[in-house]
């Protein structure tokens, strides 16, 4: 089920919780809408959902405009952060509810044979019988999921299903939704502000920031080309330099980089831990160690440049450093932003 | 260990068994004083016995009532906003706060003969006043908060989630309502059910003005038990009482264990 | 005129206006028959003969009496019951003992046992026909039929209101700050009065307000033990029910609206303190759930 949102803008009271958001999601496809609290994420998929109703803009689903069909006439599968599993209903009865209820009439059996396979999907064998409050937060992530998959949704939709939950058991859940989505091939749109979970997961990432998307694309996409300040910090630890453009470079200490298309002035320099290196001889940035830290797979060096500026980046386990050694920060690889 | 052990302790086990204990053991001593055979001839008198069906029936009539109109109430206080809520949700409480003999004296000039709504179900054939029904209608009043204030706060709390998993799911608002809501809900509401039951058990001040009071017709186990007390036939009076004690005992054990029920999908953290 | 853009929400289940409509019209239309119209009533029945025969009734001195001794009762026994509530509150949730719940349920009971019962319970004990009346009479001290018996039979009848106002919320607030005062060397008075009671100030409150209520409002164990003398040991509800039957209706809805105006205050009171976080509604540690909304972590 092809999805497509046109400029669909919600307000609450005073605030614009989304702000003219238009966005084409491709049948099967997974996409992650990615963004700090107050993004606008959660609001977003809460309005394909029906669950909130858009107060401009319009929703389509495949070629019908479904902005105004209410929630349970849509067809999605919606998992709520919290699950939302009924306490009073075992896990059979949860899963197996939406087929009872729905206007399509199945019998018993095939009910019953559904929910089995269903709970085989979801690695929970023979924990039917079991109520929500005997089994684990994963375990009930996982009833939740299977219950949204019973009533054969069109668009599965999940807001922020991992968060409540413990790192490992988050791991082992994300690679289990993903061949899930494989197996299946349900157009699937989660809602996350773990940017490492988008970026596992997702076919495509839609950063949002209040309100508005800001970038999107595939994972390789936003990682390699991220197009404004605020998704290089988002999407992970970067160092900043203030720069200065000169004729296509921007020099920032003892070091420049090519920076095209950017017109001369103020900019920031951005660059990652990994894009950062050491050297006892410039050309380079001058600086100070201050602290390194050790870490089970290398060495994360804290250091401080002339300027005052703080900077952090990695060092392989073997490279001899200590605290107060002068030396040059050069940069491999970095983005340049305008101020 | 924190101070004040022994003397709070101390100061709460005197005052219970002096104030509490102490008349209740004594109301029951003096009942089993009587013999088995003699206690059984009191309470199971004909008179007795048609107290204890007026009063039985007429509270399950009012349980009955407050039942529906209790939770109907609680439903429209906490899931619609209107103008007056906040006035109608403080007049819940009036017949916990107004004295009972001032809810029967008023309730009687309501529903007698000459009076505002009695006037006007006279003409429909309905007698109120000193019949069961007026009796009823005191037990809905003095116990219509204990349903509602049962109900309200898990309402309140239900989470939202529930019902739009169970819309999502396709489930219709009658189906969400039956199958969702209620069975969360069902345990405050018995708990409150059977506290409204037990205290139009007991309720006495509110009952007896619009009652009639007829024996074997209108007259309740507890006028039965002043009755007997005006008498002087203390005997009958203790018997009578006792039965009224062990219903209370019987009831408040009941509702004990239907609040704990109640708890039963708590998380322990 | 054009205001802000009402937000146009999915509905709820039983939203539909119609329902919605109909359900609250027919609650408030029996509301107002059942709660409402009491409440009026006795305002209108009260001054049903003029404002001369109002006053007049609550000048008499046997209506004067009846106040008088309806408060008296009330100023004994609510500060002695609340002491008591506060004593069996600190005992029961502050330390740990076998029994406990027995304890628990015992001060309970008088909240369940009619109040006739409870009456005739008192008059085996301190009437002639009960375990003290011999020894009682032969000193010459009356307790039945007299002030005594009546703040006796009322101690029992609000014994639970302010213990149970007070248990359910020190048990969720827990040890750990009388702990940490008693820790510093503090006594247990001070740790009492400068760390649990400042906590427990509006449930307090609370409680005495709903005994307070209660104690003005009793009728059914003090019409046992009062023995209904008029000017002497009539309470202004039994002075109510003397006028009622004398006759006197409208002196009785007099007298009863001087307990209907208390009553008012009473639920203003106790509305003011629920805003402040005092009574069960306001507690959610009274009910911990699976089925309450999980606590936000992030908005």
């Amino acid at each position: 089920m092809k999805i497509r949102l046109d400029q669909i803008v919600k307000t609450f009271d005073t605030f614009r919780a989304v702000r003219g958001v238009s966005l084409e999601i491709e049948s099967g496809e997974l996409v992650a809408l990615l963004g700090p609290s107050g993004s606008g994420k959660t609001t977003i998929l809460r309005m394909v959902a029906g669950l909130e109703y858009a107060d401009g803009g319009h929703i389509h689903f495949g070629d019908q405009d479904a902005t105004d069909i209410p929630v349970r006439d849509r067809g999605v599968g919606f998992v709520f952060q919290h699950y939302a599993l009924f306490p009073h209903m075992t896990v059979a009865e949860n899963i197996a509810f939406g087929m009872k209820v729905s206007r399509v009439k199945r019998e018993k059996a095939a009910i019953a044979a559904r929910v089995i396979k269903l709970l085989r999907l979801v690695r929970l064998e023979g924990l039917g019988d079991r109520f929500p409050a005997q089994i684990s937060g994963g375990q009930r992530q996982r009833v939740a999921l299977a219950r949204a998959l019973s009533v054969d949704p069109k668009v599965l939709l999940l807001d922020e299903p991992f968060g409540a939950l413990d790192a490992n058991v988050r791991h082992d859940l994300r690679r289990w939704l993903r061949e899930i989505h494989q197996e299946l091939g349900i157009t699937t749109i989660f809602v996350t502000h773990d940017q490492e979970e988008a970026l596992d997961l997702a076919d495509r990432v839609v950063i949002l920031r209040e309100g508005a998307i800001v970038q999107q694309g595939t994972p390789e996409e936003v990682c390699r080309n991220p197009r404004s300040a605020f998704v290089m910090r988002f999407l992970g630890d970067a160092n900043v330099l203030p720069a200065e453009i000169r004729s296509g470079v921007a020099y920032a200490g003892g070091a420049s980089i090519e920076a095209l298309d950017i017109a001369d002035g103020k900019a920031e320099l951005y660059a990652r831990p990994a894009d950062l290196d050491w050297s006892l001889q410039g050309p380079g940035i001058d600086a100070r160690i201050d602290r390194v830290l050790d870490r089970p797979d290398g060495r994360r060096v804290l250091a401080s440049t002339g300027t005052g500026t703080q900077l952090e980046f990695d060092v392989e386990p073997e490279r001899v450093m200590k605290s107060g050694d002068r030396g040059f920060v050069t940069i491999r690889r970095a983005k340049v932003f305008p101020v | 260990m924190l101070p004040g052990l022994r003397l709070s302790l101390g100061v709460t086990l005197l005052y219970v068994g002096l104030i509490v204990v102490l008349p209740l053991a004594a109301l029951v001593f003096k009942a089993s004083s009587l013999g088995f055979h003699d206690y059984w001839e009191i309470v199971s008198s004909s008179r007795a016995l048609a107290s204890y069906r007026v009063t039985v029936l007429c509270a399950l009539g009012a349980t009955v009532f407050n039942l529906f109109f209790g939770f109907a109430l609680a439903w429209v206080l906490t899931r619609y906003r209107f103008p007056g809520w906040r006035l109608v949700d403080a007049l819940v409480d009036l017949p916990f706060a107004l004295p009972t003999a001032v809810a029967g004296i008023s309730l009687t000039a309501l529903f007698a003969a000459n009076g505002w709504f009695g006037s006007v179900l006279e003409k429909v054939g309905i007698q109120v006043a000193y019949t069961p029904i007026g009796i009823t209608i005191a037990m809905c009043f003095t116990s219509l908060p204990f349903v509602v204030r049962t109900v309200q706060p898990v309402l309140e709390d239900l989470d939202p989630a529930l019902e739009e998993a169970a819309q999502s799911l396709g489930g219709s608002d009658w189906t969400i309502f039956r199958k969702v809501m209620l069975p969360l809900l069902a345990p405050a509401l018995l708990a409150g059910v059977s506290l409204s039951f037990a205290r139009s058990l007991g309720e006495f001040g509110a009952i007896i003005f619009i009652a009639g009071n007829q024996p074997m017709s209108t007259e309740i186990t507890a006028l039965l038990v002043f009755i007997r007390l005006e008498e002087y036939d203390y005997q009958a009076a203790a018997a009578v009482a006792s039965v009224l004690l062990i219903t209370a005992f019987v009831m408040l054990a009941l509702t004990n264990w239907m609040q704990a029920r109640a708890l039963r999908y708590t998380v322990r953290n | 005129m054009s205001a802000a853009p009402t937000r146009r929400r999915p509905p709820r289940v039983g939203d539909q206006p119609i329902f919605r409509r109909t359900l609250i019209g027919l609650v408030l239309f029996i509301g107002v028959f059942l709660v409402l119209a009491p409440l009026v009533v006795i305002g209108v029945e009260a001054f049903a003969k003029g404002w001369q025969v109002y006053s007049a009734t609550i000048s008499h001195p046997d209506t004067l009496h009846a106040i008088m001794l309806t408060v008296l009762t009330a100023l004994v026994a609510v500060p002695v019951n609340t002491a008591f509530g506060v004593a069996a509150a600190w005992s029961i949730t502050k330390f740990d003992f076998w029994g406990k719940r027995f304890l628990l349920i015992v001060i309970e009971i008088p909240f369940s046992v009619s109040p006739i019962v409870a009456g005739v319970a008192y008059l085996f004990v301190y009437g002639l026909q009960g375990i003290f009346g011999p020894a009682l009479d032969a000193w010459n001290i009356k307790i039945l039929f007299a002030v005594p018996g009546i703040i006796l039979a009322s101690l029992f009848v609000t014994a639970p209101f302010v213990a149970r106002e007070l248990i359910p919320l020190m048990q969720a607030q827990g040890r750990d700050l009388e702990e940490a005062a008693t820790s510093l060397g503090a006594s247990g008075w001070r740790t009492f009065f400068s760390v649990t009671l400042p906590n427990i100030k509006w449930a307090l409150l609370y409680g005495v307000v709903l005994c307070n209520a209660r104690v003005m409002g009793e009728f059914g164990a003090v019409s046992v033990v009062s023995g209904n003398i008029r000017g002497q040991t009539n309470t202004l509800p039994l002075h109510i029910e003397l006028l009622y039957h004398d006759y006197q209706a409208t002196g009785a809805f007099a007298a009863a609206s001087i307990l209907a105006v208390i009553a008012v205050f009473t639920i203003i009171a106790k509305v003011a303190l629920e805003r402040r976080g005092a009574g069960r509604r306001a507690s959610p540690a009274a009910r911990p759930s699976l089925l309450s909304k999980p606590a936000e972590n992030n908005a």
